[in-house]
């Protein structure tokens, strides 16, 4: 008869942030264990909480299933002798099976016959087999492990019991020298010990014992007692999903509670408090239906309601402790002026090998003064740029980023208007540091785009100068990130600015500094390289195949969105069969370009009619070609170095360009390596792996 | 319950689970871990049971008295148990109903924390416990000191006395707990405290300063060289203090805060390695007791 299969690992309270993804696991790792096991089950349903995870099978058979087997012999031919008796090869492999040779039969298996007998495998009782499951156990992946005692298992924390039972029966294993039984354990306070009597009875037994086994039933109750306070007291309570799945996982039996501070504690910044509530104490912050904060704090209790006012009281307690040392920091803060902070970022290094925080302040004032003028920007927003530049980083210095590192740049933001500077600035003070990941928001403002560009440009050409190129996984000042940032803000902007341009104003810099640098040619290649990573990366998310990214990237990057339009422009052609007419004619001139450095054209060489006529074309392309790249219009830039194609079929047609006649060849390749060089500027099309079908 | 009860009543039950009742170990130091009663003690594989009151000084922390939450020293109760029991969690819970916390009446919880200290190469997993969202009690499975493995791996168990005491007397500022019936912490610590601070960040010799961390690391050195490790080790407590008392001026740029810190950790590798290999020598007399 089936039963039901419990299994608990009782622990010392997991890290909340790894209790979803073990429970997943050991539901998955037991449902394939079982498979491999042929022991069949109605159901699995797993738990967890801060000190335990579970699993219950349901109706789990009383055997393994028994199933039927061809086993495999000799061919016939080596199992019977010339007189058609079965030889000692066949008689031995039917004995190994337990079997006789009554029970052969032959099958053919490409083209040879073999003999075969049927065997049965008889399954084993479950109970025999169960105990393995501390395999399972020991297999669970946690983000960190530790050692405990003397025990030489790693685990995300120490197991402290372990429960097992088939039915009635208790599963008989050990791990890291706990033994399993039918004891298992309530709420740390409000639970007592229990005797399991059968696995169906788990949930309901630890339930009793103020214990919700079921973790999206501890949110359900979480959501349902927030809830109520909204109702009752008129709030807003925001849920923020990950903060819940947070709570849920510090708690076994939830109780929702609601808390209040000070009102005077309203005017810190927003973010102040929601990071004291939220990041610090686990708290859900409150607003009023109009989104305003409110003096008020939801949390969770790990218990009942019993004594809650000195929970509450408590509570309050911690959060005053925490924003009044806030306060303290903002009114201290605001007795220096910004240039007190500025000031002392000369103190402050921002690498070992450049220098300090203030000095990096300067290049990137410098860059950015630079960048202004090649974009052409007006003078007031060019102001507000170079000031923003200026005072970006001056909130470092303050106690409330010093208490509140994440803080960086909000409050930066919020003193910065307090100290009367531009609106744009103090925004920009914020944004200069977004995107905070590779597909994190832009900044939304010239002056924020300008000031990230060139905070970035400087630590990038700075660390790759001094030799902190990453490597591998190795990435600690994030360049990566930081080039994709600085590639998506000039495609979002769509600035004419290209990226060599952008690492020689920046490397220009770095020339007269007084710091130890690798050599400068080898740098700026170094450079280079890692920005064509970066874009290649970039394009390789729009789906643009591997072969298209390196042609366009293969002369330089030159304008992010100018040769993200030519990549998608050619990522279309590469299929396209009409393209292969034009893709044929071009990529001659490319193969046959470069046999010489020959470019100079003389028209009064040329003895055909067909490769004046190309020569003709040629200028005429040049023309319009020019004008299209100078409109960015990169399918127009295609279009009309497209219209080249028959001019040159003819002319391939036509002449012999390696003719006797040096200085007729010589022409003739200067009119190649011309073209090729039109060509060269859009794209490396020998890199393409044409796709038309031929 | 004033700090004396709370500290007796702590000692009290620790006494009873077998733990040596220690006193503060008598060099400036920035935690009770960093005692050679801890530090030390900690590795190898013979037994180790301690308990001890630790002052604990941090001249960053500093406030000139005027923070009602902030100090230039506190005090930490320090307990270590090598190799960590199997109940440890219910001893340590049964230590703060010695000290009157009811569990049914407060919101006690073990919310993920792991400890390192880069100085001593020290790391560890554990928890800080919240009483009701109040942390009061570090709670570490020392993993690695000195850059080598803990084996077995001791559990160290650090309160926040001043933290615990303004939760259990229910006080606000720092200064008006009591550490006995007539005495606060006001009486013995304020002076003390505005000294420190004034002398921390405005008068101390800043090139004596440095003078003496060089002459501590080298005197360490000396000793090491000698097979001298606890003498070694008081001199690496004293570059880290005077260390301490330099950075909290802000003399010392960030560049070569690294380099110091890298050296005292050095200093400190070498003496955990020695210390296990003297004992070894030694052959581990306090395993050969246990059986």
């Amino acid at each position: 008869m089936a039963k039901d299969v419990i299994y608990e690992i009782g622990l010392e309270e997991l890290p909340a942030r790894f209790i979803d993804d073990a429970e997943k696991q050991l539901a998955e790792k037991t449902e394939v264990w079982l498979k491999e096991l042929r022991i069949s089950y109605d159901s699995i349903i797993s738990f967890s909480t801060p000190r335990r995870l579970a699993v219950l099978i349901k109706e789990v058979s009383e055997e393994q299933t028994t199933i039927e087997e061809e086993a495999k012999g000799p061919a016939e031919k080596i199992a019977k002798d010339a007189d058609g008796n079965w030889t000692k090869a066949a008689i031995g492999f039917t004995k190994g099976q337990g079997k006789t040779v009554d029970d052969i039969f032959t099958k053919e298996i490409k083209g040879t016959t073999y003999i075969f007998v049927k065997k049965r495998i008889e399954g084993k009782s479950s109970i025999d087999l169960l105990p393995d499951f501390k395999v399972i156990i020991e297999s669970i992946q946690f983000g960190k492990n530790m050692r405990w005692a003397t025990q030489t298992l790693r685990y995300a924390r120490p197991i402290r019991w372990l429960t097992a039972l088939y039915g009635e029966e208790v599963i008989p294993f050990e791990v890291a020298g706990v033994k399993t039984g039918n004891v298992t354990y309530g709420h740390r306070f409000l639970g007592k010990k229990i005797i399991l009597k059968n696995p169906g009875e788990y949930q309901s037994s630890l339930f009793e014992n103020y214990v919700v086994a079921d973790s999206k039933e501890r949110e359900g109750l979480i959501l349902e007692g927030i809830k109520q306070l909204e109702e009752k007291e008129g709030y807003q309570i925001p849920i923020d999903q990950e903060l819940l799945n947070e709570v849920r996982n510090l708690v076994e039996f939830p109780t929702v509670f609601a808390g209040s501070f000070e009102e005077r504690f309203l005017q810190l910044p927003s973010e102040v408090l929601i990071t004291s509530m939220k990041e610090h104490q686990r708290y859900f912050p409150v607003r009023a239906i109009d989104g305003e904060l409110l003096p008020y704090f939801v949390g969770v209790r790990n218990g009942n309601s019993y004594a809650l006012d000195t929970v509450i009281k408590g509570n309050e307690k911690v959060l005053h402790a925490r924003l009044s040392d806030a306060q303290f920091f903002y009114e201290e803060d605001q007795k220096q002026p910004i240039n007190h902070y500025i000031k002392k970022l000369e103190r402050v290094v921002f690498q070992e090998k450049l220098g300090t925080i203030s000095e990096k302040v300067k290049r990137v004032v410098n860059i950015t003064e630079q960048l202004t003028k090649e974009l052409n920007m007006d003078t007031e927003d060019a102001a507000h740029a170079v000031r923003s530049a200026e005072v970006c980083k001056f909130d470092l210095m303050t106690n409330m980023v010093n208490e509140f590192t994440e803080l960086q740049g909000i409050i930066g933001e919020k003193y910065a208007l307090r100290y009367g500077e531009d609106q744009t600035v103090a925004k920009a003070i914020r944004e200069h540091y977004l995107p905070k990941q590779a597909n994190g928001n832009l900044p939304q403002s010239v002056a924020g785009s300008i000031v990230s560009i060139a905070d970035k440009l400087d630590t990038i050409v700075g660390c790759i100068s001094v030799g902190l190129t990453p490597t591998g996984s190795q990435d600690p000042y994030g360049l990566r990130r930081q080039a994709t940032g600085i590639l998506r803000i000039l495609k979002d902007r769509q600035w004419n600015i290209s990226i060599e341009k952008l690492l020689d104003i920046t490397e220009s810099l770095y020339v007269t500094l007084d710091i130890e640098q690798g050599n400068r040619e080898q740098v700026t290649k170094e450079l280079q390289e890692f920005f064509k990573l970066r874009a290649a990366y970039l394009l390789k998310e729009m789906t643009i195949e591997q072969d298209v990214i390196q042609a366009v990237l293969s002369k330089e990057i030159g304008l992010i969105g100018y040769s993200q339009a030519k990549a998608g422009c050619l990522s279309e052609k590469r299929n396209d069969d009409k393209f292969k007419f034009v893709q044929e004619a071009l990529v001659r001139i490319l193969n046959l370009a470069n046999k010489t450095n020959q470019t100079k054209i003389d028209p009064s060489y040329f003895e055909t009619a067909s490769e004046k006529a190309l020569y003709e074309k040629f200028q005429t392309v040049s023309m319009k070609y020019k004008e299209a790249v100078q409109s960015k219009d990169a399918p127009q830039a295609l279009a009309i170095l497209s219209e080249l194609a028959e001019s040159i079929h003819e002319f391939f047609e036509k002449n012999m360009v390696m003719a006797e006649n040096e200085e007729l060849r010589n022409n003739r390749l200067s009119l190649v390596n011309n073209i090729a060089q039109l060509i060269m500027d859009y794209a490396d099309l020998t890199d393409i792996e044409w796709k038309q079908t031929f | 319950m004033n700090i004396q009860e709370m500290i007796l009543a702590l000692q009290k039950h620790w006494s009873e689970q077998n733990c040596i009742i220690m006193q503060a170990y008598d060099v400036e130091k920035g935690a009770g871990t960093m005692s050679p009663m801890t530090l030390l003690r900690s590795l190898g594989p013979e037994p180790w049971n301690v308990a001890y009151v630790e002052p604990s000084r941090r001249p960053d922390d500093g406030r000139y008295g005027e923070n009602p939450n902030r100090l230039y020293q506190h005090h930490q109760f320090q307990v270590i148990m090598k190799p960590s029991p199997d109940n440890i969690q219910e001893l340590y819970l049964e230590s703060l109903k010695k000290l009157g916390i009811d569990p049914l009446k407060h919101d006690i919880r073990f919310v993920e924390d792991n400890w390192e200290n880069p100085t001593l190469g020290a790391a560890g997993l554990g928890w800080e416990v919240w009483l009701d969202g109040m942390e009061i009690t570090q709670f570490t499975y020392f993993q690695q000191i000195g850059g080598l493995e803990a084996s077995p791996v001791a559990v160290e168990l650090t309160y926040g006395i001043e933290r615990l005491a303004s939760y259990i007397q229910d006080k606000d500022n720092v200064f008006d707990l009591e550490w006995t019936d007539e005495v606060t912490v006001h009486d013995i610590f304020f002076q003390p405290e505005l000294e420190h601070s004034t002398y921390t960040f405005e008068e101390s010799n800043t090139d004596m300063l440095f003078q003496l961390f060089t002459m501590y690391e080298q005197e360490a050195k000396s000793a090491m060289e000698k097979g001298l490790v606890f003498p070694a080790y008081d001199y690496v407590l004293k570059c880290s203090h005077t260390f301490n008392l330099l950075d909290a001026k802000g003399v010392i740029s960030v560049t070569e805060r690294t380099g110091y810190i890298s050296r005292m950790r050095n200093l400190a590798r070498s003496i955990a390695k020695a210390y296990v290999d003297g004992r070894e020598k030694l052959g581990f007399p306090m395993l050969k007791e246990e059986k």
